[in-house]
């Protein structure tokens, strides 16, 4: 409940400051989303499943994110940031199908 | 990582009568536990960091967001649809100098035509002229002026230059024009002028005079006859009286030639 609250929180603070997006983080903030989305189903699913923890969480949510920025930041060095952030979205895309599925079939048991 | 994995999996595994998904689902609902609260923080920051990409997303559409390899890739397909138009430009320019050469011949063609057809027109006697020249008044005093007269002073005139030709004001003299006699006066392409005779003459003035005035010339013929003959140059000649068409029958042109 608390945790649907925040989301909602965080979307309203959003749309209420709009805020400007540093340059610096301007290519790395959506494939950070995505990969924070992909933590966010991986613990839904987690939590459906009975294996939740917060900690693990926290720990995904915060890595997930890190290592997807500096994937296409080193991608970025190479002058492959492109195509990497490309791979990083379809991998992260596949994560977030196979979750959802899982919720789903815990949920409506299909 | 998500806590998809299998280890700690592993560790839950003991919970006793584990209930399923749709009721840990609603029992979280209803009573929150600490851990939901730091859940909550990150998820308020996934939904301020969606909504905050969500928003630029549409708001910005320049180049100011694009990494250096897209802005090269932009700028090469730019590069190419440059070199594309260029050619296209050059290829109508071409087309355009084509058909304006095209244009220009034909308009010279034209141009060439008509003043063929003016000067035919002229010749023909189709169209009223004007220019400089000379007026010949021949008024008979003692007798009546003979045709040969008439005929020899237009064939002077012709060799002197005349262009165009009228005589009374009434009959314009071309190349089919035919002098008869006839009472009171004479026939000029069947059309009866009297005296005096006034034939207006375009062309050089002092030379279509010289041959009026010339030995045995046209002036004494006139004078034999018993008619006086009166030579006005003029700097400006209107000459009315056209010819009307006539659409020849027997004659055709001969193509072979």
């Amino acid at each position: 409940m608390i945790a649907a609250l925040g989301l909602l929180i965080g979307v309203v603070l959003g749309v209420i400051f709009q805020p400007d997006v540093p340059l610096w983080l301007e290519p790395y903030l959506p494939i950070a989303v995505v990969a924070a989305l992909d933590a966010v189903f991986g613990g839904l699913r987690a939590y459906l499943d009975g294996i939740f923890d917060d900690k693990v969480f926290v720990v995904s949510f915060i890595s997930n994110v890190v290592i997807a920025a500096s994937i296409v930041f080193l991608g970025d060095k190479l002058g492959v940031g492109g195509q990497l952030s490309t791979g990083v979205i379809v991998v992260l895309g596949i994560r977030i199908f196979s979750n959802v599925a899982a919720i789903r079939r815990h949920l409506f048991h299909a | 990582m998500p806590e998809i994995d299998d280890p700690e999996h592993d560790e839950e595994e003991p919970d006793p009568a584990p209930p399923g998904g749709r009721d840990r689902l609603r029992r979280a609902m209803v009573r929150p536990s600490r851990g939901q609260l730091v859940v909550a923080v990150l998820l308020a920051l996934l939904g301020y960091a969606a909504v905050t990409q969500v928003r630029f997303t549409t708001v910005d559409n320049t180049y100011a967001s694009f990494r250096e390899q897209d802005l090269i890739d932009v700028l090469n397909g730019l590069a190419g649809a440059t070199q594309r138009a260029e050619s296209e430009i050059a290829r109508l320019e071409r087309t355009r100098d084509d058909l304006r050469s095209s244009t220009g011949a034909r308009e010279a063609a034209l141009a060439q035509a008509e003043q063929q057809s003016n000067a035919l027109a002229i010749m023909a006697g189709l169209v009223p002229v004007t220019g400089p020249g000379i007026r010949v008044t021949i008024t008979e005093d003692d007798g009546p002026v003979s045709v040969d007269s008439m005929v020899d002073m237009i064939q002077e005139l012709r060799t002197a230059g005349a262009e165009a030709i009228q005589v009374n004001e009434e009959v314009r003299v071309v190349a089919q024009t035919s002098f008869e006699d006839a009472v009171g006066g004479m026939r000029v392409d069947g059309q009866l002028v009297t005296s005096p005779y006034v034939v207006d003459v375009i062309g050089e003035p002092s030379t279509l005079h010289g041959a009026i005035d010339f030995p045995k010339g046209p002036r004494d013929q006139f004078e034999d006859d018993g008619a006086t003959v009166k030579v006005d140059e003029l700097a400006s000649l209107d000459i009315e009286a056209v010819v009307t068409p006539r659409k020849p029958e027997y004659a055709e042109p001969d193509s072979s030639q």
